[in-house]
């Protein structure tokens, strides 16, 4: 028997032996254990991304090739491990201070990381649902994590409920694929299905997949859970949901379609364009009633998943390193965005109504600032960093002949703006209400940092757009 | 010729001066104070570099000079800079009408006059790269992140219905700038760069021309803006505050002019031909049917923003002639029109600020109480009807005289125009001249030193056509 090369895969063996030791610690600790465990999560994350940075160049394949290493895995799991330690710094106070402080939080988030991981170097379809399963049932737990609360145990209940249907059709794709391809690795598929016409078998377990991955990036018409899920789980989590989740999400949609049906891309493409189409013009419509920030947030996100398919959709190495692009800024937008909802805190308590913000251009000049920057990058202004992230997925698209995608993605954005600029009139134009409370340290820092690189990303953007090139063209060799 | 990077100098310093009020901190009447003098002096330093470029200018060199390259995205798309005869008069425009907005808001402004400056200052940077920018995602990002600062100038400092104006303008101007960003790209994947001059060596394929010439007239549309999609500049302008009028007026409509002389003409010239015909039907539905609608306007504000949509109608029957006479004379007409506009709304501010309403009827008479105003906003009045004498005569006159050469019919259209603007204007003046119906304006102080020397600079500039 053949030893498999467990070093290639270091970073997610060290993660999971850090869980387990975090669950131990936490067990034997009793009392008082929420902030060290979350701080040790904290630099067990930290430190799973220098060893995923350390790692060897080159794709590098182990575990009987259902788990790959290459540029790409590492550009997303750097992605997913800094979101995922963010989040937990930023949940934090708000645990402490809502009582949910209690040590398996972090650890689930932990867990829920190393299950993005293995989603994001899947090169199989065993590989593929096995990470998305150990990050959905630990996100199930994370949503519902507030037992005493109606609201979030509604959320939860949904999300699980939901999100087992979509693992259920995800699991029927693959098993249509198995069937008609007679294999589940990836490059094994893409053999099959070399030259040839896809069958009606495997066209329709491409759907389901695609149906069952659609769900986990919230994609319309998959999204239903989104707007009830964002709203109703502790504001927190919802910060955590919007972004490494997505990110893992879309990262295993770009490599299960372009490694495996790279060659069929004329047979998916059209399922992707509608599924990009109709995220776009539900997020920008739906959104522009909404009253709570939340759910606000959750069709902003809806909408932008639609955007980074529509690189996805093109289906070529530029569409797809705009998609990286476009997750990138996405989340430091996102993350600096939900740093100040999570400072949206009166005297005596948390409040989640847009209405809320407005006077925060008097009353917290710094954070209203910051919130007007995320608002004019998420709507796709220039020079602010957002517009980068539509540029380069449009340039895909249309140079793979998408313009009807194109043009009405750009208007839908049209509409979009409309919402987000909205929030800065309710900031700089309403009449001041009563102030909130000061913005806690860490959260601080985050919004400063994400405020930074949305306004300057502008003067220095190649470190960014060279990375993802690289990171986009190993999946195309 | 200057070998440093003048054209980033003149462009980033009013950026320079917007982070020093930026990081200067102190009590709010202090840091007001401070605010204001620093964006005066910041603009005027400005308006100093700017006569550099000016000055070093060589006239008998065509192409482009002061040229700046630098990599920036990658990809053929550089950070490109440059000037021609065109761009650097409406830079100098631009740098010479700031430091006077600056002064127009010296007294107006009263609440966060530090933000108030900032964002004139960031605007000032954005308009100046507008013109200097000599690639087109550059240009794209100076033209579309002009929309930020504009929206908060109305929406913060506007009048009573300042949402709905500012909400108009900016989804109006994003509609159009979307389109037209979808053929920037298309013509970047076509050509591999997004370099202005080598793209207008470029031919493209007719059939594309038409279409990427549509996307981007409606982009300059929006901003000239013609009708019928002219209706976000009255309430823009209405509800903006006096210096954010004159900008909007002064420069923003103009980058749409820019716009179509710098991308439209050079770049796709069969499709411009072709569409011809439908520019000077909306620009000759634009001078007519603005110039009735302006007649019956009873707010001054109102008035001189029909007023301008009829103006830049002219400039557009110029451009689209493709003469020499009508090119000239759209040029002209845009460098006249921004400085007479601006003076307009000038005026109007100085008794805006002393009885707050803009309703002519209410200054009848005023010619008795201020009689050194009525006389300078006599003489901007008749700079705007083009009468002889004034610069608005030349740019008229030369458009008019090119599009008789192309089309008899838009000349002739075009010209009744000039009488109904002339109509609108005496009508209005006439109210002034009367026998004062209200005492409430006598007893209003006469104008003070710095409204005088802001419009005295303005009147220098003005017989120079």
């Amino acid at each position: 028997m053949v030893m498999p090369e467990f070093s290639i895969a270091s970073a997610e063996i060290f993660l999971a032996i850090a869980a387990m030791a975090l669950l131990m610690f936490g067990v034997y600790k009793k009392k008082d254990a929420f902030v060290p465990v979350s701080w040790l999560a904290v630099i067990s994350l930290v430190v799973a991304l220098i060893l995923v940075l350390m790692g060897e160049g080159g794709s590098q394949v182990t575990f009987s090739n259902i788990f790959i290493v290459d540029s790409f895995a590492v550009f997303m799991k750097v992605l997913a491990l800094g979101a995922s330690a963010i989040a937990i710094i930023m949940c934090m106070d708000f645990n402490l201070r809502e009582k949910m402080d209690r040590f398996e939080f972090p650890v689930l988030i932990v867990i829920a990381t190393l299950g993005m991981m293995v989603m994001i170097s899947a090169s199989d379809l065993m590989s593929l649902y096995l990470g998305i399963e150990l990050m959905s049932l630990s996100l199930y737990v994370t949503a519902a994590f507030r037992r005493d609360s109606t609201r979030a145990t509604e959320a939860g209940l949904k999300y699980f409920v939901l999100g087992a249907l979509s693992s259920g059709m995800l699991l029927y794709g693959c098993s249509l694929i198995y069937g008609f391809t007679g294999t589940t690795s990836f490059a094994g598929i893409a053999n099959a299905v070399t030259g040839s016409e896809a069958g009606l078998g495997l066209l329709v377990g491409i759907v389901f997949l695609i149906a069952g991955l659609a769900f986990k990036v919230s994609a319309v018409p998959f999204h239903m859970w989104t707007p009830d899920v964002y709203e109703g789980v502790p504001t927190p989590v919802t910060a955590f949901f919007a972004a490494a989740p997505k990110i893992a999400g879309m990262a295993l949609f770009i490599r299960a379609f372009i490694m495996p049906f790279g060659e069929l891309v004329d047979q998916w493409q059209q399922i992707i364009v509608f599924v990009s189409i109709a995220s776009m013009g539900l997020g920008a419509f739906a959104a522009i009633n909404q009253k709570n920030i939340k759910r606000l947030m959750a069709y902003s996100s809806i909408g932008h998943i639609g955007y980074a398919l529509v690189g996805l959709a093109a289906g070529t190495e530029a569409g797809v390193s705009g998609v990286l692009v476009y997750l990138t800024i996405y989340l430091v937008m996102n993350l600096g965005t939900f740093a100040i909802i999570l400072s949206m805190r009166h005297k005596d308590g948390m409040v989640e109504d847009i209405s809320e913000l407005a006077g925060l251009g008097k009353n917290h000049p710094l954070m209203a600032f910051a919130l007007m920057m995320f608002m004019f990058s998420l709507a796709g202004i220039p020079p602010l960093a957002g517009f980068f992230g539509k540029f380069y997925v449009f340039v895909a698209a249309i140079d793979a002949g998408l313009y009807p995608l194109a043009i009405i993605g750009l208007l839908t954005s049209v509409v979009g703006a409309f919402y987000y600029i909205r929030i800065v009139k309710i900031m700089y134009f309403d009449e001041a209400k009563e102030a909130f409370e000061p913005i806690t340290k860490p959260l601080r820092v985050i919004m400063i940092v994400a405020t930074i690189f949305t306004v300057f990303f502008v003067a220095y953007p190649t470190p960014l757009t060279e990375e993802a090139g690289a990171a986009a063209s190993i999946l195309f060799q | 010729m200057l070998d440093w990077n003048i054209l980033s100098y003149v462009t980033f310093l009013p950026l320079v001066g917007a982070l020093l009020i930026l990081v200067t901190g102190g009590k709010e009447e202090v840091a007001a104070r401070n605010a204001k003098h620093v964006a005066l002096w910041t603009t005027l330093a400005t308006f100093a570099f700017s006569l550099l470029i000016w000055i070093g200018f060589d006239n008998s060199q065509a192409g482009f000079q002061f040229v700046e390259k630098t990599e920036w995205l990658g990809g053929g798309i550089n950070y490109h800079m440059g000037v021609d005869g065109i761009s650097m008069l409406f830079i100098i425009l631009t740098t010479f009408l700031m430091p006077l907005c600056i002064l127009a808001s010296w007294n107006a402004i009263t609440t966060r006059v530090r933000e108030y400056m900032i964002a004139f200052l960031f605007m000032e940077t954005l308009m100046i790269g507008v013109f200097c920018a000599l690639d087109m995602v550059l240009f794209y990002l100076f033209f579309e992140a002009g929309l930020i600062p504009m929206f908060l100038i109305i929406g913060i400092w506007g009048g009573a219905n300042r949402v709905y104006a500012s909400f108009k303008f900016f989804l109006y101007t994003l509609i159009g700038s979307v389109l037209m960003l979808v053929a920037m790209i298309t013509m970047y994947n076509i050509a591999g760069t997004t370099d202005i001059p080598t793209l207008m060596q470029t031919e493209f394929d007719s059939n594309l021309q038409l279409w990427l010439w549509l996307a981007f007239f409606a982009s300059f549309a929006v901003k000239v803006p013609m009708w019928p999609v002219h209706t976000w500049l009255p309430d823009a302008h209405v509800q903006a505050p006096t210096a954010g009028s004159v900008i909007l007026a002064g420069v923003l409509l103009k980058m749409g002019g820019y716009g179509l002389l710098r991308f439209s003409l050079p770049m796709f010239p069969e499709a411009s031909e072709y569409f011809t015909p439908l520019v000077f039907a909306l620009s000759v539905i634009a001078i007519i049917y603005t110039s009735l609608v302006a007649l019956v306007q009873k707010d001054m504000k109102k008035l001189i923003a029909y007023s301008s949509v009829a103006h830049m109608g002219f400039i557009t029957i110029g451009i689209f002639t493709f003469s020499q006479q009508g090119l000239e004379g759209s040029i002209l007409q845009m460098i006249s029109h921004g400085i007479v506009s601006g003076a307009l709304f000038l005026c109007v501010g100085v008794v805006y600020d002393r009885l707050h309403t803009r309703e002519i009827s209410r200054y009848g008479g005023l010619v008795h109480n201020m009689p050194k105003y009525a006389v300078i906003f006599m003489f901007f009045t008749m700079a705007t009807i083009g009468l002889p004498g004034t610069s608005g005569f030349v740019g008229e006159f030369l458009i008019l005289v090119g599009a008789y050469q192309v089309s008899t019919w838009t000349a002739a259209l075009a010209t009744t125009g000039v009488i109904l603007g002339a109509a609108t204007v005496f009508g209005y003046t006439g109210v002034w001249f009367s026998v004062s119906s209200r005492r409430k304006t006598s007893k209003r102080c006469s104008m003070s030193i710095k409204e005088k020397s802001r419009f005295s600079c303005l009147s220098f500039s003005l017989p120079s056509g």
